[in-house]
């Protein structure tokens, strides 16, 4: 059986700029062999909701260090959903403190990566729950 | 330095030892790694001798403290004369919030202040512009206009402590609010001092802030050049940047050349508006990283002074001393905190600081424990401020003018970074210059891999982060984190109301209007810029202006 290749966007929302984390996650997903999209910085919900609907991705992957998660997060959602991409495996690394997780879990954004994650465990996690 | 003879059996004698006494250590003892790196992936050898300094002249390449070619230091006396200025970078929510965090800090002993402004500041838009949503205050203060600096300033004495502004894109227009705030309390521009970073060229290169292309960026620089040169003469119209390169993933060396190949950018489009180097070169300013691997921290920052004697010197004829000078400001490395078992980000810190402080740093910037988690807490942002008393005042270490001189390691270290600086400095040429270089993606590529390199290195174990990939604990973190007003939006927007509905509407279209005419032109803006604000023109309007007339950049996207 010949396994599909999953095809992933990472994103960058809002206005930070800090993309050393976007761009390592993006080419280490490469190196696991999976087909990575990277939108680049400053990009706006609708713009990330745009992008995954046209690359048709598996996976979004957003990173962001501003704080500004709380905000553009639900956003980003409610545009996939209406979208009819709920099936899509949400992912978000960056500086988000452990207060704002459930909320996020419950918004539908399964795995929440922090700084000091591992990329193997990244790697292994959308692995697991890509559709 | 060395006797040539003495060299040569010296290097015999070296090779026996290595026969006897270390084959025997190491058949007893084998060493506990096959590969011993710097943090930039430089090996580092076993041993360092005469050997490896063996053309070290002394006069020649290091000289005295306060000569030429400074490797020892800026000042002939150093820290033992005047310690370097704590400065700790803060800023968060409004204006009011961060006036108090800068009155604790005083209060503490800091001796000079230092900005983080917000997202939507950093990309000059006000705190309600749609582009803000969800970003005020969230990594510095807000500042839409000059009814802010005034509340942000409230009560501190700008002719007496010197302020850094870290702003880009928008740095004429803050400085022009900073101005203009002093102004209105009676205080003459010349009596300000200060830095705006202003460093546009790294934008591209690294923290990814720019607003305009580069080419009307760069005129929008050298206006600030050229008004502080005539107006504000105590005032650093640009801090050359290297942190941020070094934050997103640069080696040393890396941070250094690129860093100094756009300090060398900045003085040709300086020379080429028609000023003499020495009318500008000497308020130019720089600004490092503090990183883990000590020495090489170390050798960079006497590298760096040395090139940039020589450049100033040797390339472009800058004949007062003061030109040749490269002072800079230091910060320890956030992108080296854990979130993870925050409190051993004390210690990271305190070694970075003294690495900074042996080098020479006019500045410093110690990051607090928390940084990795939020915005430092008053509690943390306290313990990094001591850190850098105690090293000031109980380790000794600013008792003596570069006690590491001399040291073959950290001689021949200078030398390496020093060579691998001009070898970029080359290869920049080649590619037509820093900005064909930027718009090729050359160093932003450059950059990635190197931040890559270092995560793979985490991730397979050849480099160990205490906390991260071994002495991991799954403690929960325990310290208080920074809880910021909830009602600091409202309050925020409020004022930017009353200031849009307070001010003569008149007044501002003809201010906005002569700034737009000049912004066609070729004239110096500064001025125009200083009548906005003086009309309170908001941050999002005089930058409005610019976009309109210079358009916005994007960048090429390079994985």
């Amino acid at each position: 059986m010949t396994e599909r290749t999953i095809r992933v966007l990472v994103a960058k929302p809002g206005l930070d700029g800090h993309d050393r984390g976007a761009k390592v996650i993006a080419r280490a997903l490469r190196d696991a062999g999976m087909e990575v999209v990277y939108t680049g910085i400053r990009q706006t919900p609708e713009m990330i909701a745009e992008a995954a609907l046209q690359e048709d991705v598996d996976v979004v992957g957003m990173s962001i260090l501003s704080g500004a998660h709380m905000a553009l997060f639900p956003k980003i959602m409610e545009l996939l959903g209406e979208y009819g991409m709920d099936d899509v495996l949400v992912v978000a690394g960056g500086i988000i403190p452990d207060e704002d997780v459930p909320t996020l879990n419950a918004l539908g954004i399964q795995g929440i990566f922090g700084p000091g994650t591992p990329t193997d465990r990244i790697v292994e996690f959308i692995r697991e729950h890509a559709r | 330095m060395f006797d040539p003879k003495k060299l040569e059996a010296l290097a015999e004698r070296q090779k026996d030892w290595e026969e006897a006494t270390l084959g025997d250590a190491l058949d007893k003892h084998p060493e506990r790694s096959d590969e011993f790196m710097t943090t930039s992936s430089e090996p580092v050898g076993r041993l360092y001798t005469p050997l490896d300094v063996a053309d070290l002249d002394y006069e020649r390449d290091l000289g005295f403290p306060g000569e030429y070619p400074f490797t020892r230091g800026v000042h002939a006396t150093m820290h033992r004369g005047r310690l370097w200025t704590m400065r700790m970078f803060a800023g968060f929510g409004t204006a009011e919030e961060t006036n108090a965090r800068y009155k604790y800090l005083l209060d503490h002993g800091e001796t000079g202040l230092s900005v983080a402004f917000d997202m939507p500041t950093l990309y000059g838009y006000d705190t309600d512009a749609p582009e803000a949503l969800g970003e005020f205050g969230k990594c510095g203060v807000a500042i839409a206009s000059l009814a802010d600096m005034e509340i942000l300033f409230d009560g501190i004495p700008v002719d007496e402590v010197t302020t850094s502004m870290t702003i880009n894109g928008p740095a004429a227009v803050i400085w022009a609010m900073y101005i203009v705030m002093a102004e209105k309390r009676g205080i003459p521009p010349e009596a300000l001092g200060g830095t705006i970073q202003n460093d546009i060229l790294k934008e591209y290169i690294a923290q990814k802030e720019f607003i305009f292309p580069p080419e009307p960026s760069m005129r929008l620089v050298v206006d600030t050049f050229e008004y502080g040169s005539r107006h504000l003469p105590r005032w650093n119209t640009i801090s050359i940047s290297g942190y941020h390169i070094r934050e997103a993933g640069s080696t040393a060396a890396q941070e250094l050349a690129f860093t100094l190949a756009d300090g060398l950018e900045y003085v040709r489009w300086g020379i080429e508006r028609g000023m003499d180097v020495d009318e500008f070169a000497p308020r130019l300013s720089f600004f490092f990283n503090a990183h883990n691997d000590f020495f090489e921290e170390i050798a960079k920052y006497r590298a760096a002074r040395r090139i940039w004697a020589r450049e100033m010197k040797e390339t472009f004829g800058a004949q007062n001393p003061r030109s040749w000078l490269l002072r800079f400001h230091t910060q320890t490395a956030g992108c080296s905190l854990t979130a993870q078992q925050p409190e051993n980000n004390i210690v990271r810190t305190t070694w970075q600081a003294l690495a900074a402080v042996l080098g020479g740093t006019q500045s410093l910037h110690t990051n607090s424990m928390d940084e990795a988690l939020a915005l430092p807490s008053e509690y943390a942002v306290k313990v990094a401020l001591r850190t850098q008393q105690l090293i000031a005042h109980e380790s000794g270490v600013a008792n003596t003018v570069d006690p590491l001189a001399g040291s073959y390691f950290v001689e021949a270290m200078t030398n390496r970074i020093e060579e691998e600086a001009y070898a970029y400095f080359h290869k920049v040429e080649a590619l037509g210059g820093v900005i064909p270089a930027i718009e090729k993606g050359f160093f932003q590529r450059e950059i990635a891999e190197a931040a890559y390199r270092y995560q793979t290195e985490i991730d397979s174990h050849r480099r160990v982060i205490v906390g991260i990939n071994e002495f991991e604990e799954d403690e929960p973190v325990r310290i208080p984190l920074l809880e910021m007003d909830p009602e600091g939006y409202e309050r925020q927007v409020a004022r930017l109301e009353r200031v849009r509905r307070d001010r003569d509407g008149q007044r501002l279209e003809a201010t906005l209007q002569a700034l737009r005419a000049a912004a066609r032109g070729s004239e110096n803006t500064m001025p125009y810029i200083l009548d906005c604000v003086r009309a309170y023109a908001t941050l999002s309007e005089i930058m409005g202006v610019f976009r309109e007339v210079f358009g916005e950049y994007r960048e090429p996207t390079i994985i």
